[in-house]
C-alpha cells in the first residue's frame, strides 16, 4: 500500500483532472448543445446550425476524446504516484 | 423467396450463432457466472456493453423519436453518450478495485448496512423491470412485423424467447454472446443507412450525409426537410419546441442514470483491471458511438422518404391515392405495417387520397414512432435481405439488453437478498433455481405492463434511467467521493430519490402504469413542464440533499469504512475478485 500522503496527493490530483473534465464535457453537450446554441446560431453548418450539430453529434465525438484522454493521464498518474497495479 | 421465409432464414441464422456461442463459453464457476472470470479483454468488453447498452430503445425506438421530434430528440443522443463519461471518471474504475459481484454488494458494504443493501436491491428491480418493460415493446413491433402477425401476438412470442435465451447462461455466455450481437446489430443498423444516404445525399457515410445537400433539390437535406415538413403544419425539424428546463433535465437525467444502471455497471466488474475499466468506458462509448452518430441521419432521412410515400409529387401538389396504396408495389410497406395495427390509414373525408399533415381533424395517417427503424429499408425499397437484417439487428439489440437486465435483476434476488440473508446455506443448484424464477417474474410483470406500454420503447426506457439517477447514481457517487455519508444518510436519501421520482411518474403514467389512474398530461405547466421522463435529475438531487443533511445530524461513518473507501480510491492492489 502506498503511503498515505503520496495516496492523497493523487486523489488530489484526480479530483483536479475530473473537474476540469467535466467542465468540458458540460460546456460541449449542456452549453453548445443547449443553452449556448442561440449564440451559436450564427455560424451555419449544412442546412441548420452549429448547434444543432453538436447536440446530434459533436458531443459524442468530444466524450469520446474525453474518455481516452481521462484513462491516458491516469496511467500516467498511477505510475507517477506509485498506486498502479 | 419470399420475405416472409428470408426474415425467419436470416433470423434463425443470428440465432442459432448466439446459441452456438453461449454453449462454447458456457459458465463452469460462480465467478464466471457473475463476473465472466474478469478475464474479458477490454475492447471486446467494451463491445459486449455496446451490445449490452444498445437495446431495443437505441436500435428500433431512437431513431423514430429522432425522426418525429428532430432537434428536441437530441437529449436521447447526448444523454445516452454523455453518461459514460461520467462511469469513466465517477464509478467505474472504483467499484472495479472494491471488487465485489454486485452493485448492490457494494451499496451494503460502504454503508455497513444490510437495509441499504436491500433498499439498493429494490431501486435496482424497479429500475431494471421498468427497463425491461421497454425492451418488450420493442420486441413485440420486431416479432409482429417480421412474423406477420399482430403487436399482442408478437409481444407473446418474444417473452417466450427471451426467457428461454436469458436462463442459457451467465455472464460469461452472455459476454461473448454480445460481442456477437453487437456485430449483427451494428451491420443491421449501417448498411440501410448507407444505402438510404447514398439516395437521397450521395454521400455513403450517413454522419456526413445528414449535413449534405438532397440530390433532387440541390439545397441541404435539413432545410428541405424544414420546408417539407413545415408546408405540412409541423413543426420545424431543426428548431427547439420543448423547453430548455425540460431538455436540460432530460439529458441530465439520461447522463446520470447511464453511470447509475446496474446492469451496465457490472460491466465494468468484468475486466482484469482498473485501468482497464476507464478504457473500456471508452471503447464502449466508440462502439456505442457508430450507431448514435448514425441514428440522427437516420431519423431525418426516414421522415422525409415517409413523406414521400404519402405525397410522391410533393408536398404541393395532392397527396398518394388509396388504391395506390393498396395495390402499387412501392407501397407494399404500408401494407405490411398495416397488419401489426401499428400503422394504420383511414380515408376520413372519402377523397381516395390518404393526407398526412399535423391537423389532427384532416390527418388520415397514423404511424407508430417505433416502427420507423424497422420500416426504413422498406421505406427506401432496399432489398430484401436488408429488411431482414435489419429485423435481426432488432432483435439482438432487445435479447441483448434484455438478458443483461434479467441477469441484474436475477443476481440482485439470488445473491444480493436469498444468499446473503434469506438462506446463507443454499446450495448452487437451489440459487440458480431462486435467480430463474426471478428472471420468470420478472418477464412475466414486464409482458404485462408492456401489453400497455407507458410510451414508445425509448420514452419507458428513460423512466427507467429516471429511477436509476435519483436512486442508485447519488449513492454510488457519496461513497465513493465522500468519505463521511453515513449508512442513515444514504438509506433515507435513497428512499427519497426513489420514491419522489416514482411518485412523479406515477402521477404522470399511471399507478403502476395503469393509464387510467394519471392524474396529470406530461409537460404539465402547473409542474414547470417538466416531463415524468425528465424528473430523474431532480430526484438525484433531493437524494444528495437529504443525504448530507441525514449524515450532519447523525455519526459519521466510522473509521474502518473511511480507510475502504480510501483504498478504493488508489488502483494498487484490485487483484481478483474477494468471493463473498
Amino acid at each position: 500500500m502506498a503511503d498515505k500522503s503520496s495516496s492523497n496527493a493523487y486523489w488530489k490530483a484526480n479530483i483536479r483532472t475530473i473537474q476540469l473534465f467535466l467542465v468540458i464535457w458540460f460546456v460541449a453537450s449542456f452549453g453548445f448543445g443547449i443553452l449556448l446554441r442561440p449564440m451559436l446560431a450564427g455560424i451555419s453548418i449544412g442546412g441548420t446550425d452549429l448547434g444543432f450539430w453538436f447536440a446530434q453529434q459533436g458531443a459524442a465525438l468530444v466524450f469520446l476524446v474525453l474518455i481516452f484522454a481521462y484513462a491516458w493521464r491516469m496511467n500516467k498518474l498511477d505510475r507517477e504516484h506509485g498506486v498502479e497495479e | 423467396m419470399d420475405q416472409f421465409t428470408l426474415n425467419l432464414l436470416v433470423v434463425g441464422a443470428t440465432f442459432a450463432l448466439y446459441i452456438g456461442i453461449a454453449i462454447w463459453a458456457r459458465a463452469g464457476s460462480t465467478s464466471e457466472f457473475y463476473a465472466a472470470g474478469r478475464g474479458v479483454h477490454p475492447v471486446l468488453n467494451g463491445m459486449a456493453t455496446g451490445a449490452d447498452w444498445m437495446s431495443a430503445a437505441s436500435f428500433i425506438s431512437m431513431a423514430g423519436i429522432i425522426a418525429f421530434s428532430g432537434y428536441d430528440a437530441s437529449t436521447y443522443l447526448m444523454g445516452w453518450t454523455g453518461g459514460y463519461v461520467l462511469l469513466a471518471m465517477l464509478v467505474a474504475p472504483y467499484l472495479r478495485k472494491f471488487g465485489k459481484f454486485t452493485v448492490p454488494e457494494f451499496i451494503g458494504d460502504r454503508f455497513y448496512s444490510q437495509a441499504a443493501r436491500n433498499v439498493a436491491v429494490i431501486c435496482l428491480i424497479v429500475a431494471s423491470i421498468t427497463y425491461v418493460i421497454g425492451q418488450m415493446t420493442g420486441v413485440g413491433v420486431a416479432f409482429s412485423r417480421f412474423l406477420e402477425v399482430d403487436n399482442t401476438t408478437g409481444l407473446f412470442i418474444g417473452a417466450a424467447i427471451v426467457f428461454m435465451y436469458a436462463v442459457l447462461g451467465g455472464m460469461k455466455g452472455i459476454t461473448y454472446t454480445q460481442v456477437a450481437q453487437y456485430v449483427v446489430l451494428i451491420i443491421a443498423y449501417t448498411i440501410p443507412a448507407i444505402f438510404i444516404s447514398l439516395q437521397l445525399t450521395g454521400n455513403p457515410v450517413p454522419a456526413l450525409g445528414l449535413f449534405s445537400n438532397d440530390v433532387n433539390t440541390g439545397a441541404p437535406i435539413l432545410a428541405t426537410l424544414n420546408d417539407t415538413i413545415e408546408a405540412l403544419g409541423f413543426k420545424s425539424y431543426t428548431g427547439q419546441h420543448d423547453s430548455t428546463l425540460n431538455m436540460f433535465l432530460f439529458t441530465m437525467t439520461l447522463m446520470i442514470g447511464t453511470a447509475g444502471l446496474p446492469h451496465v455497471i457490472v460491466r465494468f466488474f468484468t475486466v482484469p483491471t482498473v485501468a482497464d475499466a476507464r478504457s473500456s468506458a471508452g471503447w464502449a462509448l466508440v462502439f456505442i458511438s457508430l450507431l448514435y452518430l448514425t441514428a440522427p441521419a437516420v431519423g431525418a432521412m426516414a421522415r422525409l422518404n415517409l413523406i414521400n410515400t404519402f405525397y410522391p409529387n410533393g408536398v404541393e401538389q395532392p397527396a398518394v391515392e388509396l388504391s395506390q396504396i393498396e395495390t402499387a408495389p412501392q407501397n407494399l410497406w404500408v401494407r405490411n405495417w398495416e397488419k401489426t395495427g401499428l400503422l394504420t390509414f383511414d380515408d376520413k373525408n372519402g377523397d381516395g387520397r390518404i393526407e398526412y399533415n399535423a391537423n389532427n381533424d384532416t390527418n388520415e395517417l397514423n404511424v407508430n414512432r417505433d416502427i420507423i427503424t424497422l420500416a426504413n429499408p422498406e421505406i427506401a425499397n432496399l432489398p430484401g435481405w436488408v429488411i431482414a437484417l435489419v429485423a435481426a439487428g432488432g432483435l439482438a439489440a432487445a435479447l441483448s439488453t434484455a438478458a443483461g437486465l434479467l441477469m441484474a435483476i436475477s443476481s440482485a434476488v439470488s445473491h444480493d437478498l436469498i444468499k446473503s440473508q434469506i438462506n446463507p446455506g443454499i446450495s448452487e443448484k437451489g440459487e440458480l433455481l431462486a435467480a430463474r424464477i426471478s428472471m420468470a417474474v420478472a418477464i412475466a410483470v414486464a409482458t404485462y405492463l408492456g401489453l400497455n406500454p407507458p410510451g414508445f420503447a425509448a420514452q419507458t426506457v428513460a423512466l427507467a434511467f429516471g429511477l436509476a439517477a435519483s436512486s442508485i447514481f447519488p449513492a454510488l457517487m457519496m461513497g465513493i467521493f465522500s468519505k463521511k455519508i453515513n449508512n442513515v444518510g444514504a438509506v433515507s436519501g435513497m428512499l427519497v430519490g426513489l420514491v419522489t421520482t416514482l411518485v412523479y411518474i406515477f402521477l404522470h403514467k399511471g399507478w403502476f402504469f395503469i393509464a387510467s389512474t394519471a392524474s396529470f398530461s406530461d409537460a404539465d405547466p402547473m409542474l414547470l413542464s417538466i416531463k415524468s421522463t425528465s424528473f430523474g435529475a431532480v430526484g438525484a438531487l433531493l437524494n444528495f440533499i437529504t443525504a448530507y443533511v441525514v449524515t450532519g445530524m447523525t455519526k459519521e461513518a466510522p473509521e474502518d469504512i473511511q480507510e475502504l473507501v480510501e483504498s478504493i480510491r488508489i488502483p494498487k492492489g484490485s487483484g481478483a475478485a474477494t468471493d463473498h
